[in-house]
């Protein structure tokens, strides 16, 4: 039809604008390479990267099993709680998480001062266990959640029928079980790592030094210590490869929702006893005290500091938010134009141009567009716009796959009624699509500010002496050895991101009456 | 007049033709066997798959290029006619201006049509808050309001009990005759045909035949319709 060509024009021109975004830092970071030969720290950092991710990626996974598990047989007092907790990690800033870490596992944390009274030699969280300890810390819930999910999604019948057979529990883990774990595992594993390949934040609190440093810490420090563009540029497009290839991998897999997570669903069958029950107490409770710990340590070490903040964290907390804000609004309405168009017009294109920032990190488009701005201008005065920029694109594929099932849902309910009544796109986007919309629009722009309030990624690139975010005050503040500072400035982070997720949620659930 | 000129609709190897006319203010019912094409006639006249071969005329110009919106029609679909998170008087808004702010004499004629469909001081209800029945009515008001000359109903009272359905033929009836519509409305029950319409449709054997007088064709029924029926009629 005529009007077929303006619908779509939007999500397309936003569709060549994020390519351009994304393969133009690619190509820029290929022509300014000035070698294509890796020197000995390059692979060292290249298997560094590798090694971390797969360790994190299985550790995460492995234990997510038996507390997902767990969480699904088990009815206990506190299970909502936990599990909605479970979602948390995803909105805390990385450097929060850190410091809650280096609390509890520190060199003057519990754990620490618990083994010398045994008499045993201390733990170091620096190097390649903190990165791992802290990228399963972060991960580990979220793969509790979309496990959990894969459980759920198995038909209660079975388990019914199951039970009526008699099947022991082994039999019921290889014929229900097993089967849906097979089934989610791959997705889940490859997403988690790679997450951990584009770590920044944890490898810059935990790791460093030459033997533990990620490419994306390399590139930051080629940039902004060696100055070497040629070098950041060609670390940049390896690891812009590594990860576009761990994409192209990842479409072949499903990955399970994390937050369609059922807080009741029904369950059937006595769960087992003995031992199995043992093992299920160990497993909520382990999992319970190692994300409670973290958190619980951040309140109380902060909590002193708060009255007596540095000046620097008042302005940079307003700068975060201004960020986290304006680069949520932008990210939601670049995923609502292009995930409405990819369900009017099922076009495999839509869903490329998406999903194509996967496959770049923040270091990544940041390298690029520093060296695509240096000819021309200050890239510290520019810092507020780029990381706005790169946080928008980097939250665009999330949002997009949030919002894509609801977008067909309306297409597929409301759309024929729509075109029936002749509504322009202005009255069909006031009152339709964004009061049906309403709950995943709020839900996913709080996730995209409480992600883009946390990020330590792009900013620590561009940032002069002035003009840091809030997390980057936090792990200057750390790597000052200030820590009450930090702890502090890292507990305000933490309620603003919350605060944050909390507000935008609650104004889409305002407008969503249905 | 609406002419249905060597239409054929095609969709694998299924394929339904239909060549024939609807006057002005004429009420024709569309009766056939499920799966027979009842309904993908309807969405073709009403824009949403336009037919294989063939066009769709109104008082002589073609419809192919005009959209859903822009055909003298408004349509009742099955289920889905009104959007749940606005309120009846804001769906009926709706239908009327294509925007939520209608003028002080459509607002008028807002509250008139509700009492018009028994719905008088219902405005403010979500459609959630209404039975079947009710909501069913407030599709037909906003259909008096847009007064397309063409209403086509895609048994949109296929789920209500013979006593309700019975009185939303009444209102439709009311309905037709203040528009002066011409009514295509598909049924699967021979006696909303016998009720309503003065012509009946047969969809059958791969063409909609052309309109027949209702009391004939079910006094002399052919035999696709008499297959349909079964032994009972």
């Amino acid at each position: 039809m005529a009007n077929r060509a303006v619908e779509i024009a939007p999500a397309a021109t936003l569709g060549l604008v994020i390519a351009a975004l994304i393969l133009g830092s690619a190509a820029m970071l290929a022509t300014r390479a000035e070698t294509w030969v890796l020197n000995p720290a390059d692979w060292a950092a290249l298997r560094f990267t590798v090694l971390q991710a797969v360790l994190s990626a299985g550790i995460s996974t492995a234990l997510a099993i038996p507390v997902a598990r767990a969480l699904h047989r088990r009815r206990f007092w506190g299970r909502t709680g936990l599990i909605r907790l479970m979602a948390a990690p995803f909105v805390l800033p990385v450097v929060v998480a850190v410091l809650g870490l280096l609390a509890v596992f520190g060199r003057a944390g519990p754990v620490n001062t618990a083994l010398a009274a045994l008499g045993l030699p201390p733990l170091s969280i620096f190097g390649l266990h903190g990165v791992v300890l802290a990228h399963v810390f972060l991960n580990m819930p979220l793969a509790t959640r979309m496990i959990l999910h894969g459980w759920q999604a198995v038909p209660a019948e079975r388990f019914r029928l199951a039970a009526s057979l008699g099947m022991p529990p082994p039999a019921l883990f290889w014929h229900l079980e097993w089967p849906m774990l097979r089934a989610v595992l791959p997705g889940i594993a490859v997403m988690i790592f790679l997450v951990c390949l584009t770590s920044f934040a944890v490898a810059l609190t935990l790791g460093g030094g030459p033997k533990s440093s990620t490419i994306e810490l390399a590139i930051y420090q080629a940039l902004r210590f060696e100055f070497d563009l040629g070098r950041a540029a060609l670390l940049a497009a390896l690891q812009f490869g590594l990860c576009a290839a761990v994409t192209l991998m990842s479409l072949r897999l499903t990955v399970p929702s994390a937050f369609g997570a059922g807080i009741g669903a029904a369950m059937t069958g006595q769960p087992p006893t003995g031992w199995r029950r043992r093992a299920d107490t160990v497993a909520i409770a382990g999992s319970a005290v190692f994300l409670l710990t973290p958190l619980v340590a951040i309140a109380l070490a902060g909590l002193p500091g708060l009255w007596q903040l540095p000046d620097t964290v008042w302005p940079a907390a307003l700068r975060s938010v201004c960020i986290a804000v304006v680069s949520s609004v932008v990210a939601m309405i670049a995923a609502l134009t292009v995930a409405q168009a990819a369900a009017r017009h099922c076009n495999g294109w839509f869903d490329l141009a998406a999903m194509l920032p996967l496959s770049a990190s923040s270091l990544v488009l940041g390298t690029g567009m520093f060296l695509a701005i240096r000819p021309f201008a200050s890239p510290e005065n520019l810092s507020v716009a780029v990381t706005i920029l790169v946080n928008t694109t980097l939250s665009l594929p999330f949002l997009y796959r949030l919002l894509l099932p609801e977008a067909r849902q309306l297409q597929a309910d409301y759309a024929r009624l729509t075109q029936s009544l002749g509504l322009s796109w202005v009255t069909r986007l006031r009152f339709v699509t964004l009061p049906r919309l309403a709950r995943p629009l709020g839900f996913g722009a709080g996730l995209a500010a409480a992600l883009s309030m946390g990020d330590l990624g792009v900013i620590a690139l561009f940032a002069g002496d002035r003009g840091a975010t809030l997390p980057l005050i936090v792990q200057r503040l750390m790597g000052a050895y200030r820590m009450q500072d930090a702890a502090a400035a890292g507990l305000v982070l933490v309620v603003v991101s919350f605060a944050l997720f909390w507000a935008f949620d609650r104004i889409g659930q305002h407008y969503a009456d249905t | 007049m609406l002419t249905l000129e060597a239409v054929t609709l095609r969709q694998g190897s299924w394929e339904l033709t239909a060549e024939w006319r609807v006057r002005a203010g004429e009420r024709i019912a569309l009766i056939g066997p499920s799966g027979a094409g009842k309904s993908s006639l309807l969405m073709a006249i009403a824009g949403f798959a336009p037919p294989g071969t063939g066009r769709i005329l109104w008082n002589g110009e073609d419809l192919a290029a005009k959209s859903p919106g822009d055909r003298p029609i408004t349509i009742l679909f099955q289920d889905q006619n009104l959007f749940p998170h606005l309120s009846v008087w804001q769906n009926l808004a709706l239908g009327l201006s294509a925007r939520l702010r209608p003028m002080p004499d459509q607002s008028e004629r807002i509250e008139l049509a509700l009492h018009e469909v028994g719905l008088g001081g219902m405005g403010l209800r979500k459609p959630a808050q209404l039975s079947g029945g009710q909501q069913g009515r407030v599709a037909l008001a906003r259909a008096m309001l847009r007064a397309r000359p063409i209403l086509l109903l895609d048994e949109p009272f296929a789920a209500l009990g013979p006593a309700l359905k019975a009185e939303m033929l009444m209102v439709l009836d009311r309905v037709a005759t203040a528009t002066g519509a011409a009514v295509l409305m598909v049924t699967h029950d021979p006696s909303d045909a016998k009720r309503f319409a003065e012509k009946t449709v047969l969809v059958a054997d791969g063409a909609a035949h052309p309109p027949v007088a209702t009391a004939e064709m079910f006094a002399n029924p052919p035999p696709a319709l008499r297959a349909y029926l079964g032994p009972q009629a």
